[in-house]
């Protein structure tokens, strides 16, 4: 396992940098190994590192996921806390459910629906609410301020 | 510092594409969303893949960059491996009628990530403002929430720090499968 102490000054200004907008050009790492002070080959065998080591979880187009006509939501249930993990394997199992998290809060658990139409989102809501008998906070965005982060190291 | 970035990752649930897409938009979204190829065209070979001019695929993408499909090219850190272990989903209760100069002024922090204006579930759960907050630990966490309180000042009327115990599931969103 890899962490920050590892990462020489190459890497630090590679994943700074390449947080910015990477170029849509015929030798785009070329442009952005020029702006780093290295070479292209160099960049990309880096860049190829820091993904195996799991530094960088992606690289590439970022999609903006509700620009894609589907339902998307934020939910929250109150699970008692001795029905935890039951009632995380029966939210887990649907298809639906993006992303999980147990919180430190009475709503302990907030999970991301996202579902190809919005009718199949209500639908999910309700099919979990049935599943597990408990009543799920469906917490939409009504609007975004701001999605991204910039991670300067 | 803040960029156009989006730390949502694409994963394996299922969102639909729109009538908006031609067909070749979501051919290039589905070459993709799994990444870029690492190699010096990497923009030569997905047209190569998909049996179209290199031109097309530039073209194509900088339109989806300019409606907002594609929120930015780029890279996404592990914000964990990068010593960011302290993850705060702050919420806050402000008045309806600020919420949008509120949100923009909270969601130009540097050390926000997210910021939505969500509905609320009275009499419980009165906040309508979340916000991600990243730090190296809680205590910088709670830190950064102290400024967004003082930011907020008088409109602040409650708040609350939900901290992640544990990843139950982090399968991510995946288009078009």
């Amino acid at each position: 396992m890899s962490d920050i102490t590892e990462l020489d000054e190459l890497d630090k200004k590679i994943i700074n940098e390449l947080q910015r907008d990477f170029p849509v050009c015929d030798h785009p790492f070329a442009v952005a190994a020029e702006q780093l002070g290295t070479t292209q080959e160099n960049l990309i065998a880096r860049v190829k590192r820091l993904m195996d080591e799991k530094i960088l979880t992606r690289f590439g187009p970022l999609f903006n996921a509700d620009r894609f006509g589907g339902g998307l939501s934020l939910c929250a249930i109150a699970v008692p806390e001795e029905d935890f993990d039951a009632v995380t394997e029966k939210v887990n199992a649907f298809p639906q459910v993006a992303h999980n998290y147990q919180r430190d809060h009475e709503l302990n658990m907030w999970f991301v629906l996202a579902t190809e139409t919005p009718a199949e989102l209500d639908e999910t809501l309700e099919a979990i609410e049935a599943g597990t008998g408990l009543m799920v906070r469906n917490m939409p965005k009504l609007q975004e301020f701001y999605v991204g982060l910039h991670f300067e190291i | 510092m803040k960029s156009e970035a989006n730390t949502q990752t694409m994963g394996d649930s299922n969102l639909p594409l729109e009538g908006t897409h031609t067909p070749l938009d979501r051919d290039i979204i589905l070459a993709t969303q799994s990444g870029l190829p690492l190699v010096a065209e990497p923009y030569q070979q997905i047209a190569d893949q998909l049996g179209v001019d290199v031109s097309v695929i530039k073209e194509r993408l900088t339109a989806m960059q300019q409606d907002g499909r594609i929120r930015r090219i780029g890279a996404v850190p592990n914000h964990y491996k990068l010593g960011y272990t302290g993850n705060g989903m702050s919420v806050w209760d402000v008045p309806d009628d600020q919420i949008q100069a509120l949100g923009e002024m909270v969601g130009n922090l540097s050390f926000v990530s997210h910021c939505y204006h969500r509905p609320r579930f009275l009499p419980d759960w009165t906040y309508n403002l979340f916000a991600m907050v990243h730090g190296r630990n809680r205590d910088e966490v709670f830190e950064k929430a102290k400024q967004i309180e003082e930011l907020l000042g008088e409109h602040c009327r409650a708040h609350d720090i939900l901290f992640s115990t544990r990843i139950l599931k982090k399968t991510g969103i995946r288009i078009g499968a």
